[in-house]
């Protein structure tokens, strides 16, 4: 039972990293059918970020939840304007283009951004500081849960909960829904499309580097290619839940890591991601839209 | 000075030309119809006017100021809304949000709330089916939602595109009907591109003949309705 705990909670752990990225893909996905390839980089981005930041904050003395906090923020920031400088410099020029041209320029900008910090940075593993204080009201738990996943979790439901009703009950929100539904019409009725698209940016990445930065937190150490599988798992997770739906991207996250949790830790852990594809093929064959997706194509 | 005016209008969509020098002009107030077959180019010239497929030569000015270089959503903000062909409803969102959707650049919450109480009272079906997706509703009544949402910007000129295409006669004179009423009690204007020319001319003041990118009649409804062309060519008569 304990060994069904532990394994439950990691799974959870895993699937709402994976859930914090797939957010970002799906939500593009939705306004304008493109899978942003370089959405994982956003996420290592974040991650480096804070590293950084922290970094020189600890070298000045600061310590403690401060660093986290304002680390965080500055990584979010910046992730977010990489997010919509990716998208005012590789897609929006190729909008009218035919649908792989931008898909090839995803796979450019990814590739870049890559190389980008590897040449900035360096090719080895970087240390994370753990820079989150103790909890002490989940010691008792401590077999199954630390503060890094308690955290994890948390943030995770919060920034759903947080996007969904922004998307549902906002102006703003309503217009991205609209813009997804039919683009022409939304500007036929008053809506700067581009903004629209540029928000949509901007709200993934900044997810993305949540996302970064808790898993860095949580795992110790990062380097420039953690984007790269990051990305593939949470994209895989946004196709698994039905992409284009923000419930789905969340679903299909929590699926993912759950079987990748449960797999590993039943079967075997030489096959983690094998596992995990193999769940891909096997939902995209029984339900090809995904689980929550529309089995109709809903473009006007 | 006329409220909307085209001069020279050319728009190509590649290197088809769609329009190919289109010259109108609409009064404040006026019901204007703009009738023609098949490809003739009166969607196109909706789309132009709304700065969805700009024109690459020509000006059209909107009381006045050059609005042919105009993004969307400026020319929206204007006081320019459309009703497209084919309605374009947002299948998922309900009836309600579609409304919201048409105030969007509105700030005037109460006075919101106002027009969207008007339209339903001239659409009561739409209140009884505030709270369904767009897309379980009915051709006839997703027509009348695709009026209200445009008439939720609070235009000052409405332009409509076959608002009776697909409709059974009853409804469609209902459409009709209502357009009359916004142009009567709101003093809206409307640009009425339509298929069905005898409905079309019947409630219009004034009208232009659209063949293949060019404006080849104009003039009042009554001259137009005896015009042996437009009888033979659009009255089937
Ligand atoms: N997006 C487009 N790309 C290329 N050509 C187009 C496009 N839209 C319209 N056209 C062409 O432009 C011409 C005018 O089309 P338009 O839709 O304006 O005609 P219409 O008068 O509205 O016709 P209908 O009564 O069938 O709606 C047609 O020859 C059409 O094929
Ligand atoms: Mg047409």
């Amino acid at each position: 039972m304990d060994y069904f705990l532990e394994l439950l909670i990691g799974g959870l752990t895993r699937g709402s990293i994976y859930a914090l990225i797939a957010l970002g893909y799906t939500m593009v996905y939705g306004i304008i059918e493109l899978i942003n390839f370089a959405h994982g980089e956003i996420y290592m981005l974040g991650a480096f970020t804070a590293l950084i930041v922290a970094s020189v904050l600890t070298l000045h003395g600061m310590t403690g939840l401060s660093v986290l906090i304002l680390a965080s923020v500055v990584a979010v920031l910046y992730a977010a304007a990489y997010g919509f400088t990716v998208e005012k410099i590789a897609y929006k020029p190729l909008r009218q283009a035919p649908r792989l041209s931008p898909l090839i320029s995803a796979i450019g900008m990814s590739i870049f951004l890559q190389n980008y910090v590897l040449l900035a940075q360096t090719s080895d593993f970087l240390p994370f500081p753990n820079l989150l204080p103790a909890l002490p009201f989940l010691d008792p738990y401590s077999r199954f849960i630390g503060p890094t996943e308690f955290v994890i979790v948390l943030t995770t439901a919060l920034a759903t909960v947080a996007l969904s009703c922004f998307i549902k009950f906002t102006r703003l929100g309503r217009a991205m829904r609209a813009t997804a539904q039919d683009r022409g019409m939304a500007m036929l009725l008053g809506v700067n499309v581009n903004a629209v698209i540029s928000t949509t940016f901007i709200v993934g990445s900044a997810l993305a580097a949540i996302g970064g930065i808790l898993i860095a937190t949580h795992v110790g150490r990062i380097n420039f290619a953690i984007g790269f599988i990051a990305g593939i798992k949470a994209f895989t997770a946004a196709v698994l839940g039905g992409i284009g739906s923000i419930p789905g991207a969340v679903l299909g996250g929590l699926v993912l890591g759950w079987t990748e949790s449960f797999a590993t830790g039943y079967l075997s852990s030489d096959y983690e991601d094998v596992f995990a594809f193999c769940l891909l093929v096997l939902i995209l064959i029984l339900r090809p839209a995904g689980i929550l997706g529309r089995s109709t194509v809903q473009k006007v | 000075m006329p409220l909307l005016e085209l001069d020279n209008v050319a728009t190509f969509y590649g290197s088809i030309q769609a329009l190919k020098g289109i010259s109108l002009s609409i009064a404040a107030g006026e019901i204007i119809t703009l009738i023609g077959a098949n490809g003739a180019g009166k969607s196109t010239t909706l789309m132009t006017i709304c700065g969805i497929a700009p024109p690459r030569a020509g000006r059209i000015l909107f009381r006045g100021a050059a609005i042919e270089a105009a993004e969307p959503h400026e020319i929206v903000r204007r006081g320019i809304s459309q009703v497209p062909e084919g309605r374009r409803i947002f299948p998922h969102l309900t009836v309600t949000e579609n409304l919201a959707m048409g105030a969007f650049l509105r700030k005037d919450s109460t006075e919101i709330a106002r027009d969207r109480e008007y339209l339903f009272s001239l659409f009561p079906i739409l209140k009884e089916r505030r709270h369904q997706p767009g897309g379980t509703l009915s051709g006839g009544e997703q027509q009348m939602l695709a009026i209200s949402r445009a008439l939720m910007a609070r235009p000052a000129l409405l332009l409509l595109d076959e608002p009776s295409l697909g409709l059974a006669p009853l409804v469609s004179r209902l459409i009709f009907r209502i357009i009359r009423q916004i142009n009567e009690e709101r003093r809206t204007t409307i640009l009425l591109v339509e298929q069905n020319a005898n409905l079309a001319l019947r409630i219009a003041h004034r009208g232009y003949v659209l063949e293949n990118g060019r404006i080849t009649l104009e003039g009042n409804c009554a001259e137009l309705l005896g015009n042996e062309e437009v009888k033979r060519a659009y009255l089937g008569m």
